[in-house]
């Protein structure tokens, strides 16, 4: 991968002139480059990594594995697409294996989920069945630990 | 200077009068302050690989808690001579040319016993890695040190050698990718030495324990020149590529004979190395491009930032090629190199090593290590530049 991609995906915040820097390239091909891949889609937003468990907030995370049968015409990506339409659903993934989707679903609460659930994402046609976890809590997200950083332990001056 | 001057006067000779190392009277200033950003670390800020932890747990478990054969666990041996085979280009057997050790600290030592009688010269280049001239001492040698200059990107000629050695000279200790330089030395500077080297008859000590670290051109070890293995100590370890300073593990490859009197010292006087401290370097050795390919990506993005902001603040430095240290000069403000960084150190709160504790010729010059986080250089450099435009 791009190594100008792999800094933005640690921290986007980077500014244009450090990552020039850091790649030995002038700012402006960082800038046009960046440019180029929000054009083709390749960057498609920037968010902060949050540990949501530090906030309390009323909030849950349901992970769902659902099997479904891919249609004729457009395999799983039609009843995939319109599965991840829902705002409900934060992550949608195709997988390998004994399930077909693995979604992550967030509500307010637990009854809100199986609403959805029941209510939304059961009686689709071609969903056939699905299998609901929750989230109780995380200790990495996105390549990122969210327990405390630990302290450097080095020497301050080593030979 | 306390205790008594009567037990003083019952101390080796030798051990008495070589002063500490620059870096630790440093270092005692440092440690009684607060909120220090410290460019003067010369090890890795990354932790050791997970999979390495990992797997010396496991041995922890199994109960690799023993002594190991005096040489160290062949199996260990065995994926060394592979692995200096591919990357540095020079066969060993792993039943006799290989030897682990204490880091490559007691390998350095040992291979200097072995090697000197009292009296006999060791050529090597300053500024160097602080050890050198006393384990030369400690082993009574005699240190003949060669100026490498900023102007020359501080390589070494067959020309400065030339200059210093005698017919009393019988080896000649080599470190590149440098500390406290950062430079490396190309193919074709490596043959100049290798046949000075050849003509001269000396046995070549080389510390090649940055080799991973270079970041525009891939490293040549002298041991892969011809004739040089036969006259060579390779010496390499697990601290600087891996970041396993604390396991303190590395191992020394040569000539069976060489080995072989290396080894006896080490077993009389360490034994083995930590049998744990094997273990993880055998896992080490089991995915190296990955491990270290990472680290190295990182180093030279911290290198291209230190240069480029020297570069803005009209700080002159040679490009640093390898290792993970930037070597600027700040002699134009006139100030030892000592008083520079303590200053900085008193007004910044920045701690950077004076270029001396490397040798006299390190004087106008001070060691920036990049093995910090991105965030401490970017504000390192913001305080440096700070307290130049003050002088
Ligand atoms: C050039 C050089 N050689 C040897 C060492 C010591 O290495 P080890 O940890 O393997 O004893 C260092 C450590 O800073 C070094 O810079």
């Amino acid at each position: 991968m791009d190594e100008l991609l792999k800094l933005l995906q640690t921290n986007a915040l980077e500014s244009r002139e450090n990552l020039g820097k850091l790649l030995n390239l002038p700012v402006a091909e960082v800038n046009q480059r960046i440019a180029e891949y929000e054009k083709r889609g390749v960057i498609r937003g920037y968010q902060a990594v949050l540990n949501e468990d530090q906030l309390n907030l009323d909030k849950v995370t349901a992970v769902i594995e659902v099997k479904v049968t891919p249609s004729r015409e457009g395999g799983f990506n039609n009843i995939a697409e319109r599965i991840s339409r829902f705002p409900e659903v934060r992550s949608a993934y195709l997988m390998s294996g004994t399930y077909d989707l693995l979604l992550f679903v967030e509500g307010d609460n637990l009854r809100q989920v199986a609403t959805f659930v029941s209510e939304r994402l059961s009686p689709l046609d071609g969903v056939l069945s699905t299998s609901t976890h929750f989230m109780l809590k995380t200790y990495k997200r996105l390549g990122v630990l969210m327990h405390q950083d630990s302290t450097d332990e080095r020497l301050s001056i080593s030979p | 200077m306390n205790g008594s001057p009567s037990l003083r006067n019952r101390l080796n000779t030798v051990v008495r009068d070589i002063p500490r190392s620059g870096i630790r009277d440093f270092f005692d200033i440092v440690t009684t302050m607060k909120d220090v950003i410290s460019l003067g670390i010369g090890e890795p800020d990354f932790d050791t690989p997970w999979h390495v932890r990992e797997a010396t747990v496991f041995a922890l478990e199994r109960g690799a808690t023993h002594y190991s054969s005096n040489l160290g666990y062949l199996e260990l041996r065995k994926a060394l001579a592979k692995y200096v085979s591919k990357n540095f280009g020079a066969e060993y057997n792993p039943e006799s040319e290989v030897l682990v050790t204490v880091g490559v600290s007691e390998a350095l030592d040992l291979a200097l016993r072995a090697l000197i009688n009292p009296g006999d010269e060791v050529l090597y280049h300053e500024p160097c890695y602080v050890s050198y001239r006393a384990t030369i001492l400690f082993a009574n040698g005699v240190p003949l040190a060669v100026e490498t200059k900023a102007e020359n990107g501080f390589r070494l000629t067959r020309a400065m050698l030339e200059a210093k050695c005698t017919p009393k000279t019988k080896v000649l200790m080599l470190n590149f990718p440098n500390n406290p330089t950062g430079a490396i030395m190309s193919r074709q500077d490596l043959e100049d030495i290798a046949a000075f080297a050849r003509e001269r008859d000396l046995i070549v000590i080389t510390d090649e324990i940055y080799a991973e670290l270079t970041y525009d051109a891939p490293h040549t070890s002298i041991v892969s020149l011809p004739g040089l293995r036969d006259r060579t100590i390779f010496l390499h370890g697990f601290s600087k590529a891996w970041a396993m300073t604390g396991f303190r593990l590395g191992y020394a490859c040569g000539p069976a004979e060489l080995i072989e009197a290396m080894m006896k010292i080490h077993q009389y006087t360490m034994l083995c190395a930590s049998s744990l401290a094997q273990k993880a370097a055998i896992e080490a050795l089991t995915r190296p491009d990955i491990d270290v390919g990472e680290m190295v990506s990182e180093y030279r993005r911290r290198r291209n930032y230190i240069a480029s902001a020297f570069a803005e603040m009209g700080l002159e430095c040679h490009r640093p090629l390898g290792a993970f240290y930037a070597f600027p000069s700040v002699a134009k403000f006139k100030l030892p190199a000592k008083e520079f960084a303590m200053r900085f150190l008193h007004e910044e709160r920045v701690a950077v090593v004076p270029g001396t504790a490397f040798g006299d010729c390190g004087e106008g010059f001070v060691r920036c290590a990049y093995a910090t986080s991105l965030d401490n250089i970017k504000e390192a450099m913001l305080r440096l530049r700070r307290f130049i435009g003050k002088l």
